[in-house]
Parts: C-alpha cells; structure tokens; sequence
C-alpha cells in the first residue's frame, strides 16, 4: 500500500470517527419530550439520567425490563430473551448510531413500552431514559 | 509408440478438462444452493430482523404472511408493530416472495410446520433447550449464515 493511500485512508477514517462521536439525540424531539413532560408532571424539573438507569433496570408489572435484553450496562451487547438474537450495543458511546432517529427511537418505544410496561411509555420515562443512555461514557 | 504416448496425453488432456468442468458446476450449484433462501427487502429486513432472522419468505404461504402481518402489535407475544408504510411494503414483498411445498399450510409459527419437523427430526430435544439456542427461532444458532440466506448443510454447526 503506498503512503499516500495510507494517508489518505486514516484521514477518512478519523472524519468518520469525528463525526460519529457527533451524533446527538434530535432537538426537536428532546424539546418535543420536555414540553410533553411539562404538561404532564406540573412540577417537572428536566430529565434525570439517575432516574433513567433505576427505571432502565427495573421490572414494570411484567418478567421483564429494559435490561432483560439489553443487559445492565447499555455499553454491551444484548440478545433478544426470546429469539436468542443479539442486539447492538444501546449506548450512544459504544454505538454512535443510537438516538440519531427520532422516528426509529418512537417505533422502539411504541414495540418495547408495550411488552415491558404493558402501556405507552410517558414522555418523562423516555427523556429520562434517553438522558441515561447519553450520560454513559465508553 | 508414439501413438500410445500421444493418446495418454490425449486421455490427460480430456479427464482434466472433464474434472475441472464438474468442479465448476459443483462450485456453481453450491453457490446457487447457499443463496436460495437470500432475502433481498430492506424495510424487511430492518423492521423484522432485529429481533429475529429475515425469515425466508419461501417458508410460508402468502396468506400466512398477510396474516402475520395484520397482526404485529400482537405477534407471538411482543408488539412488533411498524407503520403503515412499511407494512404494506413488507406485506407484499413476503406474499410476492412466499413459497409453494416447504411453506406451512395450517400455522403462522414456521417452526411448526411439517416441513421444519421433519427437517429437524434428529435434533435433540436438550439441544433445542441449551442457552446459545434458546429457541427454535434462533437459527443461527446452527445455521451460522441464515441472515445471508444460506441453510445449506456445510454451514450447519450444532452448539453442544
């Protein structure tokens, strides 16, 4: 491989690397989850990444929590409890893709929500949640 | 002699051609045998294979799919639910792709068709239940290249 490749190669990559260490959680939808939870809890102070964690682990009226399939540290790996698949890491830190897509993040939300609450997560459970998985750091 | 020697150069000649034409077709039908399963929908894939394999679509008949597919928020006891869009996308895509004699005619679970009973018939009812298989839904487990559409036997490793 010549040199300038080689250059050339490492560059790309570090720009790659730059810009996925970038990627945020959209702002419309944090602001739209705020003002939904200002609405619903009168008190409401902002979202709490300790809130999140308890939650994340905690079991809500079925057999399983979030951490059933995603484990306890959102870093690693997880694997589906039923299907035995494995799922991508949650955290942002270890998986920059995560929380990019509002669109998918609702969809998740919708699909999972029901199979662990057995209802609609509020909007306060998804920003603390959310605020969790962003506070993780590799 | 000379004719002899010339005729074994001859005999050479034509057996390695020969051989290495059977080669090719073996290669090529492999390849074809390996692939037969691929499946080729990216909002399928996306929506359904995050929790499970790309099922096949051959493995069911189209009105298994539409069925399944009417049913996401309630599908084999989680909320698989997608949108609108993407369902009938999806939808048609599997009934379009669905299979005639390996799909399951009387269930929505491929797993307990005929077909995947028999296929399955000399698996151990322990191995089914050993933790890096976990359900009959995981196949790769054993088929290490299901997601690429590939079941065919050289990729088949039990877990023990």
């Amino acid at each position: 491989m010549n040199l300038q490749f080689t250059a050339a190669m490492s560059t790309t990559l570090l720009l790659v690397v730059a810009s996925a260490s970038e990627a945020q959680v959209p702002t419309d939808y944090l602001k739209s989850l705020e003002t939904a939870a200002r609405v619903a809890e009168s008190g409401f102070a902002g979202f709490s990444a300790q809130r999140g964690r308890a939650w994340f682990n905690a079991r809500h009226g079925t057999d399983w929590s979030c951490s059933t399939c995603h484990t306890e540290d959102p870093r690693a790996v997880g694997r589906h409890v039923t299907t035995g698949r494995s799922i991508a890491a949650m955290a942002p830190a270890a998986n920059p893709e995560r929380l990019t897509d509002a669109a998918k993040m609702e969809k998740w939300f919708k699909r999972n929500c029901g199979d662990v609450l057995g209802r609609a997560c509020t909007p306060v459970e998804k920003g603390d949640v959310i605020a969790y998985l962003t506070s993780l750091k590799r | 002699m000379l004719n002899e020697r010339k005729r074994k150069w001859f005999d050479a000649v034509v057996w390695s051609v020969s051989a290495l034409f059977a080669l090719g077709l073996t290669v090529d039908a492999a390849h074809a045998e390996s692939h037969r399963y691929a499946v080729d929908n990216a909002a399928y894939r996306a929506e359904c294979g995050s929790c499970h394999v790309a099922y096949p679509p051959a493995l069911l008949g189209a009105e298994a799919w539409r069925a399944i597919m009417q049913g996401l928020n309630q599908h084999f006891g989680t909320d698989a639910s997608v949108s609108d869009e993407k369902r009938a996308e999806i939808t048609a895509y599997l009934a379009g792709a669905s299979g005639g004699k390996r799909s399951a005619a009387t269930t929505l679970r491929i797993t307990e068709s005929q077909w995947f009973r028999k296929e399955h018939a000399e698996i151990a009812a322990t191995t089914w239940k050993l933790p890096a298989v976990k359900s009959a839904a995981n196949c790769e487990a054993c088929h290490r290249q299901a997601n690429s559409g590939d079941f065919s036997e050289r990729n088949i490793r039990v877990p023990r």
